[in-house]
């Protein structure tokens, strides 16, 4: 019966509740976004990027795939996003040429560092894949993307065993402003089955607005993760020293660097 | 969790000592402690979620069916326009249909100018146009938000006293029309139990709007879909399970206004007093309130 106990009621305890009730109220409505701006709560809502990344590399196994669709769910176009048109004069020189005279320098902590051209990455066992590309704006478009396994090319270049992370550094300035698009996965993500850097786009070479010659297909990530005009790859085991160290440039930007969700 | 009480309710509750002058009632305790501290938790963790939820929205204020963005043919857009005479206007397309809701949706003031966007600044955390830190805010009250309706929908289930409270009795379903009429009256009794409206909402909205938030949530992460492709086939795609997401959080809207309107009116002090100490003043009459309920 403990909980069905008659008590008495307490004015005392009116008057606090209320009081109580109406402090919180007006603090969470003007406070919200002054404590947006917080490092310390920003660096509390981050922890929980770690959270979710532990979380979600439980539930999903290093080979669990994402959706593939069939050949009729295509979307008349692919949504480009961000750069659409590289205005810097060294990749406007390469489109040119058809890409003819670009190469993909792989180096940091890889044992046989190299450079690869379009033939070169063409002539690797390719994969083609219908999936749906997720921004983080919230929209998703369904593509057909062929490419060489990044896993592949990793195999070729092997890594140290301390290589961490494979990052990809990118020919665009986004916005035009002064940094370079780069990006980060971590090994497992690389090694994704699907993880592909890829040079078709519906059966055709990849546009320049979606990214030719060469982009980055992590299909368990939000598009921001895959990276377009690729340049050069590199294997490190901290991102601490590039740009802002965040791993990314919209993680220097503020967003979360799992991005899995 | 369990308890006893269902054996000894029969005895209970008898005018309370201090607060019986000339009126018959008495106090009860109503909620348990994990209930109360579940309710407030989730209150903040629900105005944080849809605030958050609503600048994540901004990002892209248009909503589709299906697994992918039909970008011509959105279910639902939040836009601006000009008018006829070249002044800027929001527009709400649902469907075919459009409406001019400038000053709230599509087209708000925020800081004096009028500006595109989808839901207003008030509404949305942070108010500014920052989907980065509404994405954190939204993560991170989701975070306590899930663990803590799992265990609390486990609790529900398995605690006899809370079974009790919140599943809906044979009685209670047949006198439903009769109790929804009493609603309409603003007629309330106040029973040491929910009546069958109570529980039929409270069982709505505890077993199927929150769980499908969370579903509908974890259906539009790409690492989940690898995980549990199941998600995408039950809510029929990503971009479905993001509508459904803003119908639930919508239909959660509607349930807390109306719950806040019949808290309210129905007693505020006693209402809120039940989900802070637990203590809940009822109606005795010449039968306990079990006994009223049977005969109901």
């Amino acid at each position: 019966m403990r909980d069905r106990k008659p008590i008495q009621p307490d004015p005392r305890r009116r008057r606090i509740i209320t009081g109580l009730g109406a402090l919180g109220a007006s603090a969470a409505l003007t406070g919200c976004d002054s404590l947006s701006r917080n490092d310390q709560l920003q660096d509390l809502l981050g922890a929980t990027d770690q959270l979710t990344r532990a979380a979600q590399r439980l539930v999903a196994s290093r080979e669990s795939l994402a959706r593939e669709f069939d050949a009729s769910r295509i979307a008349p176009t692919m949504k480009p996003n961000g750069t659409k048109h590289p205005d810097n004069p060294e990749y406007q020189r390469l489109a040119a040429n058809d890409f003819a005279d670009w190469r993909l320098r792989i180096d940091g902590l890889v044992d046989r560092p190299g450079e690869f051209s379009l033939a070169q990455l063409k002539s690797m066992p390719a994969r083609t894949q219908i999936t749906r590309h997720d921004c983080v704006e919230g929209w998703s478009c369904i593509a057909q993307w062929t490419g060489a396994i990044l896993a592949d090319v990793l195999d070729a270049v092997q890594p140290t065993a301390g290589a961490r992370f494979v990052v990809f550094h990118c020919a665009d300035n986004t916005y035009g402003g002064p940094d370079k698009y780069y990006e980060s996965l971590d090994m497992v993500e690389a090694y994704h089955p699907q993880t592909l850097l890829a040079y078709g786009l519906n059966g055709s070479d990849l546009p320049i607005e979606n990214g030719a010659p060469l982009r980055l297909r992590a299909e368990r990530q939000l598009g921001y993760k895959m990276a377009k005009y690729l340049m050069h790859v590199e294997l490190v085991d901290s991102f601490a020293h590039i740009q802002d160290g965040k791993g990314g440039y919209w993680e220097d930007r503020g967003y979360e660097w799992w991005a899995g969700i | 969790m369990a308890d006893n009480s269902t054996q000894t309710r029969d005895n209970e509750p008898h005018a309370a000592a201090g607060c019986s002058r000339g009126r018959q009632r008495a106090v009860i305790k109503r909620h348990g402690l994990m209930t109360r501290v579940w309710h407030w938790v989730n209150l903040v963790c629900l105005v944080v979620l849809l605030m958050s939820g609503l600048q994540i929205f901004n990002a892209h204020p248009a909503l589709y069916w299906g697994d992918d963005s039909s970008f011509d043919d959105p279910a639902l857009q939040l836009t601006a326009m000009r008018d006829a005479d070249g002044n800027p206007m929001g527009v709400t397309r649902i469907g075919s249909f459009s409406f001019n809701t400038t000053g709230v949706l599509g087209l708000s003031r925020r800081d004096g100018d009028m500006t595109q966007r989808g839901f207003p600044a008030w509404a949305t955390l942070p108010g500014p146009q920052w989907l980065a830190m509404g994405r954190y805010w939204h993560f991170a009250a989701a975070w306590v938000f899930a663990p803590f309706l799992f265990v609390y929908l486990l609790y529900s289930l398995i605690s006899t006293q809370r079974r009790r409270l919140i599943w809906p009795t044979a009685a209670q379903w047949r006198c439903l029309p009769k109790t929804i009429a009493d609603h309409a009256r603003l007629r309330f009794h106040h029973e040491a139990d929910y009546n069958g409206l109570q529980k039929l909402t409270y069982v709505i909205v505890l077993f199927g709007l929150l769980p499908l938030m969370v579903f509908t949530g974890l259906t539009m992460s790409p690492t989940m879909n690898a995980a549990w492709p199941w998600l995408l086939d039950v809510f029929g795609g990503r971009q479905s399970a993001r509508t459904i997401h803003f119908i639930c959080a919508f239909g959660l809207v509607a349930f807390f206004l109306i719950h806040i309107v019949l808290v309210l009116i129905s007693g505020v002090f006693n209402n809120l007093r039940s989900m802070i100490t637990g203590g809940y003043k009822v109606d005795t009459d010449d039968t306990p309130p079990s006994e009223a309920k049977r005969h109901a």
